[in-house]
């Protein structure tokens, strides 16, 4: 039983059909790439697994359970965090907070007890806090750390989200376009974080992607789509040769 | 320019983050405790009509400036608790056992109004919690047997620990004490993670979701927190009207606590205090401004209404961020002279954003 699958998953906006049949599985402990031309309907995917959609048809299994019909926030605790393409951090607040507000899903302590602020919760900070320096040093957030989101410069932002969701502890992450809009250099070091989440905390990675030298860099398989459906999936240098992929992006001869 | 050496984590957790903040906070608290050595029964009620706003502020601030809810209905949360205190007051309940009554009731109600609005944002909020604000004025006016509609509702003495509370200097001592457990209960939330939440739910409702923020469980907290701690402002407003009426409670209080948060600062409790006292001093300056004006103006209908809604406006448009902005904008000022630019406190460009699901 794979750890992440998806089957015939399909949804519709109007008369269009943004995911249609799709399945796909990801192994525990692999880097996974879906890739497309623009309104593939990859990002759809995402939603879809994620739990922001509810697919018209077709199921998502992730780590042995059913969770196509969960709410994102019942998916979130069971270990799947999530990217979104265009940044969606919490701008009025600091990095910290945004990093403490990945931490959501560990808390232990009630509402009532927050209004106190009874020592346990005062613990429970303490340790939260010392799990996002953790990942602070890991994506060498130290310099932004009390910063408003606002006040970021793009790049920096890309980097914090990452940080965001692994500060839910996931078991699988996914990524939407880790790398766009970044410069050459932010994402090559985007690239060095991605095979570190990877390697050293054993995180499973879903990205989509564009840029097919990080894809090939970081990825072990490959899924490519266009206009809702699958037209390949192998490796990296499979798919690039395969000729309805090459179709899709530079059209047929 | 103040450079803070952090050695634990303790100090981004606690309230007060260095000696500075410990001798300017207890300085105002004692000077606050002194007060009513220092003036007179006039401005001391003043000063006491001042917190009990900064008491209702501090709810709506929990949630217009924090969660990102607006309300235009506050007024009937402290309608709930005022009415609540007086009736259990006049059933023979203790002064502090009726004051946790009507903070729970006008809790729970305000979990019902938040849950039912959970699906409304923006302006459709802002209408849904004016209605609701009407049908509130409406029900306490038709509610005779009740309320006493508009023949009014004396409200009782309050005693506390065996003592009358007859002077004003009483109240105000009750009232600063609830003032001060109010703000740090505020604040206390604020630190933890139903306060971070809250902020995730107003900056992207998407992303709050996404890191498992159940958007539901936490607009209706928020709503219930906002509207207990307006309840406990009306139960201490019902002993300075000494006698309830629904006309007591209409839309321009409401828009005057709104007005109080969007003025003080949406998105710090400072700012609360600062719009507090902004909101309470006002009127004396109209009353004032009145005397000098031509009798056509001074007389219209609706001028103070008028009035606070031009404030609204001028504020939205020229400082989003209030006083309490202001006050940073001026301390930044003399901390950087003279390389102080006018452009540090600009807002960066927004990015674009994931397109609105749903």
């Amino acid at each position: 039983m794979s750890y992440l699958a998806a089957l015939d998953l399909s949804i519709s906006f109007g008369g269009i059909r943004a995911v249609d049949d799709v399945s796909f599985e990801v192994e525990e402990g692999e880097v996974f790439a879906i890739i497309g031309p623009n309104g593939a309907g990859k990002t759809t995917l995402f939603n879809l697994v994620s739990g922001i959609y509810s697919p018209d048809g077709g199921s998502v299994r992730f780590a042995g359970r059913d969770i196509t019909s969960l709410p994102a926030h019942r998916i979130a605790p069971l270990g799947l965090a999530r990217t979104f393409q265009n940044i969606e951090l919490f701008e009025h607040a600091t990095v910290l907070q945004n990093l403490l507000i990945g931490r959501h899903v560990h808390r232990r302590s009630t509402a009532l007890s927050h209004l106190l602020f009874l020592p346990a919760v005062r613990r429970e900070e303490l340790e939260h806090r010392r799990r996002v320096e953790d990942v602070i040093d890991l994506l060498e957030l130290a310099h932004y750390r009390e910063q408003r989101i606002a006040n970021l410069p793009y790049g920096v932002r890309k980097v914090v989200e990452v940080g965001r969701a692994l500060c839910l502890e996931p078991k699988l992450l996914l990524l939407d376009e880790p790398t766009s809009g970044l410069n050459p250099e932010e994402s090559e070091d985007m690239g060095f974080w991605i095979e570190d989440i990877n390697r050293e905390l054993g995180v499973t990675v879903v990205m989509v992607a564009h840029d097919m030298g990080l894809v090939s860099r970081v990825a072990g398989r490959v899924l490519a789509l266009n206009e809702g459906r699958v037209i390949a999936e192998g490796s990296p240098a499979e798919v690039q040769k395969n000729p309805a992929v090459v179709d899709a992006y530079l059209g047929a001869e | 320019m103040r450079f803070l050496f952090k050695t634990h984590y303790n100090q981004d957790i606690d309230h007060l983050k260095h000696g500075g903040d410990r001798f300017w906070y207890g300085l105002l608290l004692v000077l606050v405790a002194a007060a009513p050595a220092a003036l007179g029964t006039f401005y001391l009620g003043e000063l006491n009509l001042v917190m009990i706003y900064a008491i209702a502020g501090v709810g709506l601030m929990l949630l217009v400036g924090y969660t990102g809810q607006v309300s235009l209905g506050h007024a009937a949360f402290l309608a709930i608790g005022a009415y609540t205190h007086s009736l259990l007051l006049g059933a023979g309940l203790p002064f502090l056992l009726s004051i946790v009554a009507a903070v729970l009731v006008s809790a729970l109600v305000g979990a019902g109004v938040g849950w039912i609005a959970l699906r409304m944002t923006g302006i459709y909020l802002a209408i849904a919690t004016l209605a609701f604000a009407m049908l509130t004025e409406q029900t306490i006016s038709r509610a005779e047997w009740l309320t006493g509609g508009f023949r009014g509702l004396a409200v009782p003495q309050a005693s506390l620990f065996g003592m009358p509370l007859t002077q004003g200097w009483q109240h105000y001592y009750v009232t600063l004490t609830l003032l001060v457990v109010t703000l740090l209960a505020a604040l206390n939330i604020l630190r933890s993670s139903t306060g971070r939440a809250m902020v995730a739910i107003r900056d992207s409702e998407i992303s709050a979701e996404s890191v498992g923020i159940n958007l539901a469980v936490y607009k209706t907290l928020a709503f219930a927190l906002s509207a207990g701690i307006t309840g406990l402002a009306g139960a201490l407003f019902a002993h300075r009207l000494g006698y309830l009426s629904p006309d007591a409670f209409t839309f321009l209080i409401s828009l005057q606590l709104l007005l109080m948060v969007v003025v003080g600062g949406v998105g710090s409790m400072r700012g609360v205090i600062y719009g507090a006292l902004f909101i309470g001093f006002l009127p004396q300056l109209l009353a004032i401004a009145r005397d000098t004006l031509p009798p056509q103006i001074a007389q219209a209908p609706g001028l103070e209404p008028g009035i606070f809604g031009l404030i609204l406006v001028l504020v939205i448009l020229f400082e989003p961020q209030g006083i309490f902005g202001r006050w940073l904008k001026i301390k930044s000022y003399f901390q950087l002279f003279p390389l102080y630019r006018r452009a540090t406190h600009r807002r960066q460009k927004t990015y674009l954003r994931t397109e609105r699901l749903r």
